[in-house]
Formats: C-alpha cells, structure tokens, sequence
C-alpha cells in the first residue's frame, strides 16, 4: 500500500459558476449546517479525551491536602511537588533502567528484524508460508503463557532474575511483530531496485545494507518506535525479572510503588504520573509520521 | 567460502543464515518454553523440589477445584467480549467522525491519538484518581450537576465497565486504521450512490461496511487476542483502588473489589510465582492459550489482510 497521508481530504472549493436560486442556497446551507454539527461533536470528544491530561496535571500542582480534597484548579502552585518526585530515593534509577531496556531492547529488535524480515518478504523459499504462519502465530501468543518455564531457566540457569537482561536478550533474536510489520514495509518495495543491484554484484547482504535499509527507512523508524514504548510501557516484565530488586526497577514498574509510598498525595503520584508519560508523548510529537505509518501497516494489506 | 556448494544449497544456506536470528528466537523462546509449559502441567513443582509427575491432578485442580479460576475466566470472557465489542463500535465512529472533519483535523488527530500512547499503567493510576469516588474530579463534576457518580473502580459492579472506559481513553490505535481503510474507500462509488439518491445509512451500508469488512475483522481479533492477556490495568486499578499500602512484589488477593477485575493472566502470576503452584499456573496458562489459538485459526481462516500481499 502506498502509506496513508494523514490529512483528511480538503473539500476541495467547487469551482463552477456561482450557485443562484433558491436550491443553492438551501444546499449550501446545507453544507454549514453540516460542518457546525461535525465540528460540535468533535470539540466535545477532543475534550473528553483531553481533560484527563488537564486534572492529572493540575492536581499534579496542587498542594497535599488540596489534591485530596476534589478540587479541580490549584489554589497556589506548587511546581516543588516535580523536583520532590525526583528527590524520591530510587525515582532517577527507575529513569535509568527504563532508557537502558527500551534503548537496548529497540536495539536489538531492530538489528534482528532487518534480516529477517528482508527474507521473508524477497527471498523464494520452501516453507516460506509456514514461516510466516509461525510468526503470525508468536505475534497472537498471550506472554504470559510461556512465562513460567522461561522464568526457571533465567532464573535456575542463568542467576539473571532480579535483572532486566532476560528482557533484553531475546529481542536480539526477532521480535515477531516486528518482523512482521518490517515484511509488510519491505514487500512494497519494487524487486527492480534489488535485481539491479545483484546485477552490479552485490551480495545479498550487501544489497540488503546498501539497497533495502535505506528505502526500509519509515518501516525501520515505525519498528523502532513501536518495540521502544513496548518496553517503556512494559510491567508485566519486570515484575516478573526485576520485582525482588528494586534497583532494576523501570519506571513503569516503579510507578505503582510510588502510589503505596506516597498513599495519601495525589499530587505527587500524579506528577510521577506525568513524568513516566512525558518521554512517550514527547517523541511522538518529534515522529508522528512514523506512528502512523506504522500503525496503518498493520491493518491494512499490503 | 573453500568448499564449493551447488548453487541451490548456497541458496538454502543464505536464506537459513538471514533467517537463523528467528530461528533460534522461536526455538528457544517460543517452541522450548511452550514444551515445558505443557510438561509442568502434569508434574508437582513448587520450584524447589524436583518435579513429580502427577498426572492429570492439576487440570482437575483447575477446573474442578480452584475457587478463582470460575470468576478469572468469567471476568477475562466478558472483557474480551464487551471490550471489544464497545471498543471497535467507538474506534469505528471516532475514524467517521475524523474523515468528516475539514477544520483543524491535525488538532483532533493528535487529541485523539495522544492518550493511547500513555504507558498503561500511569494511564490507570491517573483515571483511578479521576474517578475516586471520594475525592476525584469526575463525581465532582457529575455532583456539580446534580447526579450522584458510581464509585467506579470501587464497586464490583462498576469495576469492569470503569476499564472499559479507560480502554476507551486509549482507543487511537483502532481509530487510525479505520481512518486509514475509510480513506481508502474509492470515492466514485460514493458518487455512484449519491447519483443513485442513497442517504447517509444506505451509503455506510452499502458502500462504506463492506469496503471495511476486513479491517473490522482485523480489529475483532486483534482485540480478542489482545484482550486474553488483559493483565497490567487490571491488576493496578485493583491495588491502587484498594488503596491498601503495597509494594510491588507483596502478596495480595488480586482483583480487588471482590475478584471483579480478577482476570487470568494475574491468576497465572499468582499461581506461578506467589503460591509457587508450577502445575496449576501451567494449565491455566494452556487455557489462554487453547483460546488465542483458536481465535488465531480463525483469522488465518478468515484472511483478514494479515496475510494478503503474498507474492
């Protein structure tokens, strides 16, 4: 599919002769009538989904016994509460432990996807299909299936529970979903780029590095993306690896921690709140193409 | 390379080679695990002791025995039917509503997209706040004018729908492929059917849902399986609604008020790695995964542009 652009089609101005008469008039009213009710409706929605953003925020400025108390607007502004939160023993390790097994993790995930994504979207195989079926089939898998006996085997073999490696170490072995979204990328891509370059004697993988990575690039970014707010929103995982070790803590995983410790303070539960958001939000704003990108590959066929 | 392979066997090689990160990937961190999964489900193991076999013990545990596993999978059925059924009707008109939009679309984009990034747990804890019967915003309002809100997340009858309601915060995935597949619709058909007089209703009926049909397959599914591993806001709108003093990694009766936001995942956890019952967690864990299968046929068995673009 060619990706999506965003923008809703504009209606575009009609350009014939000045409608005169009274059924122009009536269509043309109409035609507002029409953009008011749209756009009323849209405004409430909108609201809705952002006044959850405003009262966390708000209260998140409030002081202990306001933000207990149901008020909606701060009585005094308590920007403090931000600088307390990161005063919080532990709160910077959960910062830390947070970028190491998104950043490793996207990592990882990326440099294993490309080729085998790659493979399976160019390459004439047997068994081709069932590949992909398998893959498919890792994707719809709940993880909470298989989590016991790899828990034993990290945890029995390896001595690594209390870490956040045996998160980390199989995304450098294929992600499933993100080989599948890359196959759909690259399938789009024409075979004459690939056959043109053989035929200047590349090698296959040279041909990969040289030819499909860069023309994969909005596919690589939208995986890439995707695999890092995965492990940044991630919990089940580290409470299954990191939950006796508050040192490997995310944020995520910490965040709830941080509400029992501070039970009764809105206020500062909230401003963590908005803290462990902050990251996700703000690199959207910077790749919005990408998301969206991504997300439209997955429903839509190639 | 010193030996000199036939030019199909280089092939092969090649193609294992590009693969071989998968390979192992599915080998052991797929196939292996699911092995010992469906091994641990006939043996006694509290992860001390070596295992012993026991037959069938666990499976009858479960299903004859286990007083949470009737309401874990009760409550994990009717999320994954009403979740997503609500879901896919409010995604489907959010991505009508914002193909009709010719002002400032980019704004409602962003708005509508934006909540569903934020991470899943500090989206609960923030509306568990919001809808604190006691002290939230949200029954402030609604007393503001006149009308008495639920308690939410605090009584068993409201608990589920009050995740509904977040998952609905967090609808922008859905919404930006119905766009996608919206925009795709050819216009000339809509043309067609305004030369052919059709109003609104008929135009959706018979130009709109039939262009969609996959996509709304896709989402269904998605969901569904999606939906089986419901685990994260449920289990922290539990705790943080409780309010009791918890850290992680203390043990809790989950599913708090009265096991309504129990789900299966967090009854796998709570076997396997609270009670150290192995066999138990085992069997539960085939249950989600004799269902995400069977839901996964079904959309092989559908074809619902999963795996369209062969060739």
């Amino acid at each position: 599919m060619t990706s999506t652009t965003l923008s809703a089609p504009a209606s575009a101005p009609e350009r014939t002769a000045p409608a005169r008469g009274p059924a122009a008039a009536r269509a043309r009213r109409k035609r507002v009538l029409h953009w008011i009710a749209v756009h009323s409706v849209a405004i409430a929605v909108a609201l809705l989904f952002v006044l959850p953003f405003v009262f966390v925020f708000l209260t998140s400025v409030m002081s202990d016994s306001q933000a207990m108390s149901g008020d909606l607007w701060p009585d005094a502004w308590h920007w403090s509460n931000y600088k307390e939160v990161f005063e919080t023993p532990g709160f910077l390790d959960w910062w830390r432990n947070s970028l190491l097994y998104a950043g490793l993790g996207t990592l990882f995930t990326v440099c294993s996807a490309i080729p085998v994504a790659y493979a399976l979207a160019k390459f004439r195989f047997r068994g081709r299909r069932t590949a992909m079926l398998l893959v498919i089939s890792t994707m719809m898998l709940p993880p909470q299936v298989i989590v016991i006996p790899m828990y034993l085997v990290w945890a029995q073999q390896f001595h690594l529970s209390g870490t956040l490696w045996p998160l980390i170490i199989p995304m450098a072995f294929g992600d499933a979903y993100s080989i599948f979204l890359l196959r759909q990328f690259l399938l789009t891509i024409p075979k004459e780029y690939i056959e043109s370059a053989k035929v200047d004697g590349c090698g296959e993988f040279r041909t990969m590095v040289k030819i499909v990575v860069p023309m994969a690039k909005p596919g690589i970014a939208a995986i890439a993306l995707f695999q890092f707010f995965y492990c940044w929103n991630d919990y089940f995982g580290p409470q299954i690896y990191a939950a006796q070790n508050p040192g490997a803590w995310t944020l995520s995983y910490g965040l709830e921690s941080f509400k029992s410790a501070h039970s009764v303070n809105w206020n500062m539960t909230m401003a963590a709140t908005l803290l462990v958001m902050a990251p996700v939000i703000i690199i959207f704003f910077f790749a919005q193409k990408a998301f969206v990108e991504g997300v439209t590959l997955t429903g839509v066929k190639g | 390379m010193a030996i000199s392979l036939s030019n199909p066997a280089r092939r092969r090689l090649r193609t294992l080679g590009f693969l071989s990160p998968w390979l192992v990937g599915f080998s052991v961190f797929f196939a292996y695990p699911l092995i010992a999964t469906v091994y641990f489900s006939f043996m006694h193991y509290n992860q001390i002791k070596e295992p012993t076999f026991v037959g069938l013990r666990n499976w009858k545990y479960v299903f004859e025995q286990m007083p949470l596993f009737g309401p874990a999978l009760w409550n994990t059925l009717w999320l994954v039917v009403i979740m997503v059924a609500v879901r896919v009707v409010f995604g489907l008109s959010l991505g009508l509503l914002i193909t009709k939009i010719k002002t400032g679309a980019g704004f409602f984009r962003t708005a509508f997209y934006l909540p569903y990034l934020a991470p899943p747990v500090a989206a609960t804890v923030a509306f568990v706040f919001l809808l604190n019967p006691g002290t939230g915003p949200v029954n402030e309002i609604l007393s503001s004018i006149g009308i008495s809100g639920p308690n939410w997340f605090n009584d068993p009858d409201t608990a589920k729908p009050s995740l509904v309601l977040l998952s609905l915060w967090g609808i922008g995935d859905l919404m930006v492929i119905f766009m996608a597949a919206l925009l795709d619709v050819p216009k000339e058909q809509y043309e067609a059917a305004d030369l052919d007089g059709a109003g609104p209703f008929a135009k959706f009926r018979y130009v709109t849902w039939p262009a969609i049909t996959p996509i709304v397959m896709f989402a269904v599914v998605t969901g569904v399986v999606q939906t089986m591993q419901y685990y994260t806001q449920a289990l922290v709108a539990g705790k943080v609604a409780s309010g009791v003093n918890i850290g992680p990694g203390s043990v809790i009766q989950p599913g708090y008020p009265d096991h309504s936001t129990l789900t299966v995942p967090q009854l796998v956890y709570q076997m396997g790695f609270q009670n150290f019952n192995t066999g138990a967690a085992c069997v539960l864990s085939l249950v989600l995964f004799a269902i995400a299968m069977a839901v996964t046929m079904l959309l092989m068995h559908k074809r619902s542009g999963l795996l369209a673009a062969e060739d």
